[in-house]
């Protein structure tokens, strides 16, 4: 099993994996230490995945609970699918840091505090009445006391640093000593901080002599045989050229690997949203790669220019989270009537209204496969973890420009956030699918379509003698002229909705993950529950049950086997993170009695909660 | 088809086969007219033309032109326009829409145009009413407005489209009629002309919901008195006889009105317009009845180097020049800290 099941032993300490949170104040810079200790423990080849979990605050007041910041890391020496259930080493730089995420520790497991924030001030700000380091709080834990704060400001002093900025190296120290504890080289650490800091060369080496500092400690100092080095031994990993890669940086890579499959310039524009942001940031300097960035006044303006882009001829993609892509609805609804390629990325996040910003939610499949006014049908393709979020970006991309249609690209802040190894792939291997714009006017028509796609003709404005005029108002199904013919209209819908529903012969059978068709259960899932599914029904299955996962990524239209596919087994339970979207359409589609499992807490799935759900039908 | 080059083309070679489907009598049909002429005399090619709008009466306007069009959702045709260009900055865009959909719904998306100053010719046609939706007041009609929605007299004071415009940094700003025929497509010629954002107030009689609410100084009577025709390095003059004109008064450093020979006013003393002054620009816009005329034509005009698709793309391209990667997608994939696991 994962997660829970890792046991720290005393004696021996090889480890299959391993979870470990980094936790402190959203000033403290928890998220960058998780991030270097990921690309530590990336270069010594273990496989892994990782959980930031940051508050929606900037800059909560210091010390309290709700500015805690939080990155976790699951690393281990066998396929990992998820950040893991249980924490095993948990960082505390600060009394609210332990008080928020003690709860994830499991028992036995290792606190690493820095003693020299447990002051009066801080407790109380995080609530304790007496030190949790004496009263008895943390029985059951091993915990390792540092004062990490004095020993930072004493390893950065020959740098003449304030006292301020030399405590801000303290999460460097930190990093160095759990670099240590699990035997990671910290050469990549020491170049990222030169590199980072290559203007202000004495926070560069204030920072390196804390990192070294902390790695010193563990090393050196007199510490109890029971926080020795772990060891987790590297993973065995396809060969191949690995990076790291967040769902960002995926769907960023996507995107403009489809825009030049397609050979269209690409045209990305958004509003500053949280999660969605990232995307915007990721694109706007690939200047050299053919994007265009536009960050417009409101999402409505992002929405419409993107189409816009899209109508003159370029790759037009929109990107936001739900209730910025409720703004964009209307919009997208021209895109369905005018038949112009469009992808609009949702990184989905808690909700309704505003929400829980920074947290993660599958809770937007409604609304991206029903939520337009009419009967406005497009594209719905959903990416399951950071490496697929770019394959799946490029089908979306694909379908767009193929159909002539608006795409819903789901993802969400898990994924967006997360980070894994990637086996890089090479671009020469995709296959291209370059868009042929239409310049013959012999026969012209513009709503004339292709007897397989269905889809219209693409011209863009700028071609002689192709001149002519799209909107929203119904349209002659031929000529595009201005129609309110009821016949028309019955046919419009009919050739919408027919197209759509067409895709489905252009995309793969579904496969099934895990398992076999037909049999006692399946596990459906769609989006970031992918790991926590997978690794429960691997948990399951080696326990000798009859269960298999399905994980879909197209999501609207579904494969055309589907439904067959779905009726051989007994039983399908659907996990989501929502109270039941998939589920309810699944049901809808295909007349099955698909079972729910719903999580709505801002986190994703635990491997044992799916496991527990599964145990009542097996 | 027959492509024809652009110089042989007259106005009606830029109206569509498409029935013109507004009220008989609307004043949209002289815009049309004069938005036709504009395009026959300055040569426009229809090929690389796009008219694109957004919802209301004016916005069927793409319908009816002989170039390429794009009517969209309402408010948010500058949004697409700015998309458009974009994407093609070769293209020539107009975008047209009315008070409500340009002032009203999509007022947010008129400041970021005209403020980023995208290349477009942006036709406000002001009606000062919701024609298509039955007549309800709009943000532009004056207080007092009774209306289906407003049936014992609006309440709320109305927006002025060019000061509005001015306020956002508008670098060209002009205002017209749609009766005058014979100034009209000179002031949209000028607004083509112009790179960057040029915002153009088309005065425009509902002649079904809010027929004669600018009579008072479009009717053939009083139109000399109340009409007056800025152009650049000429005097602010207007009257049957050019008699009066626009003085500063020093005192109150507002815009006056007197006539020439009383009380010895002479031709020096009025102000000569200049179009690149904002000063002169914004009193002028916001000059109203009865104690002003209607200040119309060029009202300020002041190019930037650059206009905002056009600086994007220089952007782009020199950062691109620039960039080690060259495009290169491979290298983008391999981009930030890499591994190698051996077989």
């Amino acid at each position: 099993m994962e997660g829970g099941s890792v046991i720290l032993d005393e004696s021996g300490n090889e480890l299959e994996s391993a979870v470990v949170r980094f936790a402190g104040d959203s000033g403290d810079g928890m998220q960058l230490t998780g991030t270097q200790f990921t690309q530590a423990t990336a270069m010594a080849r273990n496989d892994l995945a990782t959980f930031p979990d940051f508050p929606a605050e900037i800059r909560a007041p210091a010390g309290t609970t709700f500015g805690v910041s939080a990155f976790q890391i699951h690393f281990g020496s066998r396929t990992i699918r998820t950040s893991g259930d249980a924490v095993d080493v948990l960082v505390a730089m600060n009394p609210a840091a332990l008080k928020t995420n003690l709860a994830d520790l499991r028992k036995g497991g290792l606190i690493i505090v820095d003693t020299g924030a447990f002051t009066a001030r801080n407790l109380s700000k995080a609530g304790f009445a007496a030190s949790p380091l004496e009263d008895g709080t943390l029985e059951g834990y091993r915990k390792l006391e540092v004062d990490m704060t004095r020993m930072t400001v004493e390893a950065v002093k020959p740098f003449g640093l304030g006292n301020k900025d030399a405590q801000r190296c303290k999460n460097m120290w930190a990093l160095g000593l759990v670099d240590w504890l699990f035997g990671r080289d910290r050469t990549i650490n020491e170049d990222w901080l030169k590199q980072k800091f290559a203007s202000k060369p004495e926070i560069a080496d204030a920072n390196v002599a804390a990192l070294n500092a902390g790695h010193a400690f563990g090393e050196t100092a007199d510490m109890s045989r029971e926080f020795r080095a772990f060891v987790v031994p590297p993973a065995d990993i396809a060969p191949g050229t690995y990076r790291a890669l967040t769902g960002a940086e995926g769907v960023a890579m996507g995107l403009v690997a489809g825009a030049r499959l397609a050979g269209l310039p690409l045209l990305f524009t958004g509003y500053p949203i949280t999660p969605a942001s990232a995307l915007l940031h990721l694109l706007a300097p690939l200047k050299d790669y053919g994007v265009t960035t536009f960050q417009a006044e409101d999402e409505i303006a992002a929405v419409c220019a993107a189409i816009g882009g899209s109508y003159a001829g370029a790759l037009g993609v929109t990107s936001s989270s739900g209730p910025g892509i409720a703004l964009k609805t209307e919009a997208v609804g021209l895109a369905v009537a005018t038949e112009l390629p469009l992808v609009i990325v949702n990184s989905q996040r808690g909700g309704p209204s505003t929400g829980l910003p920074t947290k993660t939610e599958q809770s937007d499949l409604y609304q991206a496969v029903y939520g337009r006014n009419a009967d406005s049908p497009l594209a719905v393709v959903a990416c399951h973890s950071p490496g697929d979020a770019y394959f799946a970006a490029i089908e979306a991309c694909r379908l767009a420009v193929k159909y002539m249609t608006p795409v819903m690209f789901l993802t969400d802040g898990y994924i967006a956030n997360a980070a894994e190894p990637w086996p890089i792939p090479d671009f020469e291997d995709h296959e291209p699918f370059p868009v042929a714009f239409r310049t013959d006017p012999e026969g012209y028509q513009v709503y004339a379509r292709d007897p397989e796609t269905l889809a219209r003709d693409w011209v863009k404005p700028g071609t002689p003698g192709l001149l002519h005029r799209i909107g929203g108002i119904e349209k002659h199904h031929l000529t595009g002229d201005i129609s309110y013919d009821a016949d028309n209209h019955q046919k419009m819908t009919d050739n919408r909705r027919n197209k759509i529903l067409g895709i489905a012969r252009d995309i793969p059978d579904q496969a099934v993950d895990q398992g076999r068709e037909g049999g006692k259960v399946a596990v459906v899932g769609w989006g970031s529950t992918h790991g926590p599914i997978g690794r429960a029904v691997s948990n399951m299955r080696a326990r000798g049950h009859d269960v298999s996962h399905i994980h879909i990524r197209h999501i609207w239209p579904m494969p055309p086997n589907m439904g067959d596919l779905l009726k051989s087994y007994e039983t399908i339970l659907v996990p989501e993170m929502n109270t039941g979207q998939l589920v309810t359409i699944l049901r809808a589609e295909f007349l099955i009695d698909a079972k729910p499992v719903n999580k709505v807490n801002g986190k994703p799935f635990r491997i044992v909660e799916i496991e527990e759900a599964l145990e009542a039908w097996l | 088809m027959n492509i024809q080059t652009p110089a042989s083309l007259s106005p009606k070679d830029y109206a569509t086969d498409q029935e013109v489907r507004w009220c008989p009598g609307c004043g949209d049909y002289a815009i049309l007219k004069a938005v036709q002429k504009a395009m026959a005399d300055i040569g426009a090619d229809p090929a690389n033309t796009v008219f694109v709008s957004g919802i209301g009466c004016a916005a069927r306007f793409p319908y009816y032109m002989e170039t390429y069009g794009f009517h969209t959702i309402h408010g948010r045709a500058p949004s697409f326009a700015t998309g458009i260009k974009l994407a093609n900055p070769d293209l020539d865009v107009w975008v047209v829409g009315g008070d409500g959909d340009g002032l009203s719904i999509g007022g947010n998306h008129t400041l970021h145009a005209v403020r980023r100053n995208v290349d477009i010719s942006y036709l406000l046609f002001n009606n000062e009413i919701y024609g298509l939706t039955k007549g309800q007041y709009s943000p532009t009609s004056r207080p007092g407005t009774r209306s289906p929605s407003t049936p014992h007299g609006s309440l709320d004071s109305p927006v002025d489209a060019l000061s509005f415009a001015l306020g956002v940094n508008a670098r060209f700003v002009a205002r017209g009629i749609d009766r005058r025929q014979d100034h009209l497509p000179g002031l949209l010629a000028r607004a083509h002309a112009h790179k960057g954002c040029s915002f153009v107030e088309i005065i425009q009689n509902c002649i079904v919901y809010n027929d004669g609410v600018f009579e008072h100084f479009t009717e053939k009577e009083v139109k000399a008195d109340m009409q007056l025709e800025a152009e650049h390095g000429k005097p602010l003059l207007f009257g049957k006889d050019r008699e009066k004109g626009l003085r500063m008064n020093r005192h109150t450093l507002e815009l006056e009105v007197v006539t020439l020979g009383d009380d010895g006013v002479r031709e020096e003393d009025i102000i000569v317009h200049d179009e690149t002054n904002r000063t002169i620009g914004g009193a002028l816009a916001r000059l109203k009845p009865p104690d002003f005329p209607v200040a119309i034509g060029v009202l300020y005009c002041s190019p930037a180097e650059q206009s905002y698709e056009q600086a994007v793309l220089s952007q782009n391209r020199a950062i691109a020049d620039k960039a080690r990667t060259k495009g290169d997608m491979n290298a983008l994939l391999h981009r930030g800290a890499t591994w190698e696991v051996a077989a």
